[in-house]
């Protein structure tokens, strides 16, 4: 798993407070780690702050799984 | 119409002295202080480096994790002061109607350390702004009621009261009046406080209302002695569950005490100065035994504001010898501010919890710290100075004002059918 893939992971599981077994790349946000409107906000923020990017809201209403996190972040990030 | 008796049926708290009802009443009853040094932040370049922290108190113990996140702790000491007060009065699902209970709480200022910190993070910014989603429903003092009415599935009114330290009285007046008048059943009432921030104390630093006796935390709140010199912060939470009393008796619930009266007025005065003359103190005292429909001499004990600053015990004591004159020498009045300090808007909460126990055991908790008499108090009045002292409680009267010149009041009496 690439450098990324596990700060992402980090962050999802401390600021859902699920297990490190449900971070999966398919695993959905607000589908399967119990995330709300808010948390998936929350998330996003702590996504831009950790790799110092600025996500525009088009594209975060395109990030709804772990995998497509890690591979927008790979794409973007500094 | 024809107004519907109210009576108390479960009590939670979570206060300087306890965690817990019980753990609290027997830090009153034996004269505990709950002061100490200052552990939430780096208090080393205050004034004032103490106050009345809620000790042991670990989120975990009572929230996962993420629930806790999105919690200030103002709302995460309210969820659990009134998760203790609906266990105790064994409401459960069937015997009440969940549209009929209502969540009426009472907060001063709300989340102040989320404030805080959000508006810290902006400053050390860019300019670039990066508030988090939960910082407003954080913050915002009325999230307490929101989440108590989630936890428990509670339909009925529901909305937070903001009147500074009357906060909670507010509250249960408020609770007492919609059930009186038929609009709910079952209110879970209360207040919660957490304002030992770095905002929270330089703040009251600020105005000098503090006392700032930092080399003896413990004997700092002396309300009533001559050397006392302002109010010692204190946060956490108390409940009330208060209950139509038909209601109550049919489903068997115990019941601690009747609630037979609120009281309000305003100084119409001063910012932050009470009346001199104790005028709206005076007035609010008149009202809620009005309201009551006793008079004066049925008053057994008087849990004062009694903050221990140097102008406002004065006025309140001038108000209650205009409003009882001779029976003032005969009731008990105690100021349980000298052990739990001011809980700010959750004051009237935790007061109200020490008369409703007082009235239940026949018990008046002691004004602590007393050294030395001030000649602006008449020696004829009984302040429960440094002992509880037994006697009969039929009538317990609360009163608790706020910044902005909000005065309540409310009275409890024994059960008589």
């Amino acid at each position: 798993m690439s450098e990324i893939a596990e700060k992402v992971k980090a962050i999802i599981i401390d600021k859902l407070g699920v297990e490190e077994s449900e971070v999966t790349p398919e695993a959905s946000f607000t589908n399967d780690l119990g995330a709300d409107s808010l948390d998936t906000v929350e998330l996003i923020m702590e996504f831009e702050k950790e790799f110092n990017v600025s996500i525009p809201d088009d594209q975060a209403e395109n990030i709804a799984t772990v995998g497509q996190a890690v591979s927008y972040l790979e794409e973007h990030a500094k | 119409m024809e107004l519907k008796r109210v009576v108390v049926t479960g009590l939670g708290a979570l206060t300087p002295l306890g965690n817990t009802v019980a753990e609290y009443w027997n830090g009153l009853v034996n004269g505990v202080s709950g002061a100490a040094p200052i552990t939430r932040f780096d208090a080393s370049k205050f004034k004032t480096q103490f106050a009345c922290e809620v000790k042991g108190y670990d989120p975990e113990n009572y929230f996962e994790r993420k629930e806790a996140r999105k919690m200030d702790l103002f709302s995460q000491f309210a969820m659990v002061a009134a998760d203790e007060a609906v266990a105790d009065s064994k409401l459960t699902e069937g015997n009440y109607d969940p549209d009929r209970v209502g969540v009426i709480w009472g907060s001063g200022i709300g989340g102040l350390r989320t404030f805080q910190e959000e508006c810290v993070n902006f400053a050390n910014g860019d300019g670039t702004p990066r508030f988090n989603p939960f910082f407003i429903p954080k913050m915002i003092a009325d999230i307490s009621a929101g989440h108590i009415s989630m936890k428990h599935g509670f339909r009925g009114p529901n909305f937070v009261t903001v009147s500074a330290c009357a906060s909670a009285t507010n509250a249960i007046i408020d609770s007492f009046n919609y059930i009186r008048l038929g609009m709910a059943d079952v209110v879970v009432t209360g207040g919660s406080e957490a304002a030992v921030t770095e905002a929270g104390i330089g703040g009251f630093n600020a105005l000098k209302a503090l006392s700032e006796r930092n080399d003896s935390p413990e004997t700092a709140s002396r309300p009533f002695d001559k050397d006392r010199d302002g109010f010692v912060l204190g946060e956490g939470a108390g409940a009330l569950i208060l209950e139509e009393y038909e209601h109550a008796k049919a489903r068997g619930a115990k019941i601690y005490a009747e609630i037979i009266g609120g009281g309000m007025s305003a100084d119409a005065y001063h910012m932050t100065a009470p009346h001199p003359e104790g005028l709206g103190a005076l007035n609010v005292m008149k009202n809620v035994l009005r309201d009551a429909n006793i008079s004066p001499d049925q008053v057994d004990y008087i849990n004062v504001h009694g903050t221990s600053t140097p102008l406002g015990d004065i006025s309140e004591v001038k108000a209650i010898q205009s409003v009882f004159g001779d029976h003032a020498y005969k009731l008990n009045i105690g100021s349980t501010k000298s052990m739990t300090g001011h809980l700010l808007g959750a004051a009237g909460a935790i007061e109200a919890i020490a008369s409703i126990m007082a009235v239940r055991n026949n018990i008046v908790p002691p004004t602590i710290n007393h050294f030395t008499d001030d000649d602006s108090f008449d020696s004829r009045l009984n302040f429960t100075f440094n002992k509880a002292q037994e006697r009969e409680v039929n009538v317990a009267m609360s009163n608790t004002f706020g910044f902005g010149g909000h005065n309540t009041s409310v009275i409890f009496r024994q059960l008589n059918d």
